[in-house]
């Protein structure tokens, strides 16, 4: 499934760097390219999953981090999603030491590659996790999962995340196939203010009407949930979402 | 008595000495000893305007070769917080006396340089001193700025002048007594510093000198690569390679070819790794990529190739031992049956020879591959330590945008594991270098990442 993902979305193949304008040294690096010499060291291949090994040797190949560990599943994300996290970590309103070190200056258009790769990768999700969560916090976080809570001015999840929760093009991820830690410290990264979007933060903002019971009950449920083969992040949402998001802007 | 603690006791004993001289000589009147409480002072209104519309008509010419002169000196690699406006400064810089916020350079009459004249601006490269006269932090590396010529300062001030002002309050440093004393930094000044001018060297020809310039003064690569004494003056011999022990990272010596001296390199080498971080022979990281990526990468190819004439000047030959400083200090070598060398091998085989190959062999294009790399030559193992712990991205330029990435190993592997493989790989395929202890590996988990 996944290479037949691949194939559809073919990503370009670039045997070499290119050569971008401006740099002094043109000359001397195309001088060295064309003089590989019998010294030269032997050459791994060159594919963009291998420039990316350090976001896979934590991510899982392809970004199929499980959720048996704490990092995030980031294959199948939307593009636009995990372009503007890796915006985020370089700088620093995602106070994530390891990923702002990763990012750090990094320019616009390679974070964007990666983005697009990962989003374009579709492995298959494991099972569920098995989460520990009784009865009654299981029916409270499916209800403000799907609905909400009115009274607290607290949208459905559903209602930007997609009513399949796999998240809407071109900038909304996923909520399913996520370790309920990570979600948990999603949300309460949120609430304290160390997770930030471009303002207006919606997702700051509901979390801060969020009780902890509430956050523990969400992500129980999310956690929990199976993953239907073969599903995709909406192509749009059908309705304007309940709250302006600052970290949607292109 | 060692020699820092000698010298602290000396200071102390000049401090009581010079001190009431000192008060004399300088005449300001010390307030609180923040570095911020006099730059906080409402700006000066009276002699702001003729000075922006200076600004505003200082020729393109000008203002381009100050924009070039500021990347050059990297003036915002220090003075942009992360994710902040460029040149409104914030962002703090870690030394071994406490924590310095650089200062907002931008055009802003309150918070900024708007107030500051030609003159103002020379004197505080050229002296270290602001505008009201109080002595600068040297963190501020005027020991080095101050051999600037006045026309490149000029240049750069006007520049600065013509960003867009951002009000950006200057956050007050937070130096550890007594490094908050403004009489202290008086004493530093005394002992370190004097103004001084950069003076060609005729027996040289023009390129080597310019490259000493942008080396020396532009680049100021003496304030890492140059090791300080325990009062954070230049110590020993200039540009013999330093440890930033704040940062966790080695400024390798730019004298030594086992370090990051370029004196094996051609001169194509050199430029290659100069604008790009990335050659055959080594990988700049940590401090360094940044350096490349916001600042040597933008140096015109002359420039670049006076660099390279200096800095294959300086380089000494090859001692083949393996250290080229340090002689005096003790060098413990693993002996061949130290398990540690075995264990370093077979942790290599299981977890980095996939990638690198089993004899080092294997590098992605354009990479220097293990084998005979000058990582695990260095004196210190910091940087090869840092390279497994935390892996991470090769510099990102306009020439190679799309760098290749090391997986951190700092969560797979346990300190001994990691001490191990360097251990090895500064002892395998030729080399010779001494033990990585565990501790050594534990110190730079907790290092800033940023």
């Amino acid at each position: 499934m996944a290479l037949a993902a691949l194939a559809l979305k073919p990503l370009p193949a670039r045997a070499i760097d290119p050569v971008g304008p401006g740099a002094a040294f043109n000359a001397a690096t195309s001088s060295i390219a064309s003089t590989p010499g019998a010294g030269a060291p032997s050459e791994a291949a060159d594919t963009l999953a291998r420039r990316l090994a350090a976001c896979t040797s934590c991510h899982g190949p392809q970004g199929r981090a499980s959720p048996e560990g704490y990092l995030p599943r980031i294959a199948g994300k939307p593009a636009g999603y995990l372009y503007n996290q890796l915006r985020q970590f370089r700088e620093g309103r995602r106070a994530v030491p390891v990923m702002t070190w990763m990012v750090d200056r990094l320019p616009d258009p390679y974070l964007l590659e990666m983005a697009q790769y990962f989003a374009a990768q579709h492995p298959p999700y494991p099972r569920p996790q098995t989460v520990t969560l009784d009865a009654a916090a299981r029916e409270r976080g499916r209800l403000l999962v799907t609905n909400g809570d009115a009274s607290r001015s607290v949208p459905a999840c559903t209602a930007c995340h997609g009513t399949a929760l796999l998240g809407a093009q071109p900038a909304i991820p996923g909520l399913l196939g996520l370790p309920q830690d990570y979600l948990n410290a999603q949300l309460g990264a949120w609430r304290e203010g160390v997770r930030n979007a471009v303002a207006p933060d919606c997702m700051a903002t509901i979390a801060k009407r969020l009780a902890p019971q509430d956050i523990a009950a969400i992500t129980g449920w999310l956690a929990s949930q199976p993953v239907p083969a073969g599903a995709r992040a909406a192509m749009s949402l059908p309705a304007d979402m309940p709250l302006e998001c600052g970290g949607l802007a292109p | 008595m060692s020699r820092g603690a000698r010298r602290v006791g000396i200071a102390a004993l000049a401090l009581m000495v010079i001190s009431a001289i000192t008060v004399m000589v300088v005449m300001r009147p010390w307030s609180t000893g923040s570095s911020s409480d006099l730059r906080a002072l409402p700006g000066q209104a009276a002699g702001q305007a003729p000075i922006a519309s200076a600004a505003s008509n200082a020729p393109n010419a000008l203002l381009a070769r100050g924009a070039y002169l500021a990347r050059a000196g990297n003036c915002a690699g220090c003075h942009t917080a992360r994710g902040g406006e460029p040149y409104a400064g914030g962002r703090p810089i870690v030394t071994p006396f406490g924590t310095v916020y650089t200062s907002n350079l931008t055009p802003d009459p309150e918070t900024g340089l708007g107030a500051w004249t030609p003159d103002d601006f020379w004197r505080a490269m050229h002296e270290g001193r602001s505008r009201d006269g109080r002595a600068l932090t040297p963190a501020f590396p005027y020991t080095e700025f101050t051999r600037m010529t006045r026309a490149d300062a000029d240049a750069i001030h006007a520049w600065l002048r013509s960003l867009s002002p951002v009000r950006a309050p200057n956050r007050p440093n937070a130096l550890r007594f007594p490094w908050n004393q403004p009489l202290l930094t008086e004493l530093w000044r005394l002992v370190y510093f004097r103004p001084t001018a950069f003076v060609p060297d005729d027996a040289r020809d023009a390129a080597f000198n310019r490259g000493a310039y942008l080396v020396e003064v532009l680049g100021h690569c003496g304030a890492c690569h140059t090791a300080r004494d325990s009062l954070g003056g230049a110590e020993g011999v200039p540009l013999a390679g330093a440890e930033l022990a704040e940062l966790g990272w080695y400024a390798p010596s730019l004298l030594g070819n086992r370090e990051a001296a370029v004196g094996q390199w051609t001169q194509d080498e050199t430029l290659e790794w100069l604008a790009t971080g990335i050659n055959r022979h080594a990988i700049a990281a940590g401090p360094m990529a940044a350096v490349v990526t916001g600042s040597l990468q933008y140096l015109e190819r002359s420039d670049l190739q006076s660099m390279a004439v200096y800095l294959q000047a300086i380089a000494l030959p090859d001692s083949g031992g393996p250290r080229v400083q340090g002689l005096g200090r003790k060098i413990v070598l693993p002996s061949a049956g130290d398990p540690m060398l075995a264990g370093g091998e077979r942790l290599y085989a299981k977890h980095c020879a996939e990638c690198h190959g089993d004899k080092g062999e294997l590098a992605a294009p354009g990479y220097p591959p293990l084998a005979g790399n000058r990582l695990f030559a260095m004196n210190s193992p910091v940087n090869a330590i840092r390279a497994v712990l935390h892996g991470g991205f090769a510099p990102a330029t306009a020439a190679k945008p799309r760098p290749f990435s090391m997986p951190p190993f700092g969560p797979q592997l346990d300190d001994r594991e990691i001490a191990a493989i360097v251990t090895w790989l500064r002892n395998t395929w030729g080399q010779r270098g001494t033990r990585v202890e565990a501790r050594q590996v534990n110190a730079l988990r907790s290092v800033p990442a940023d």
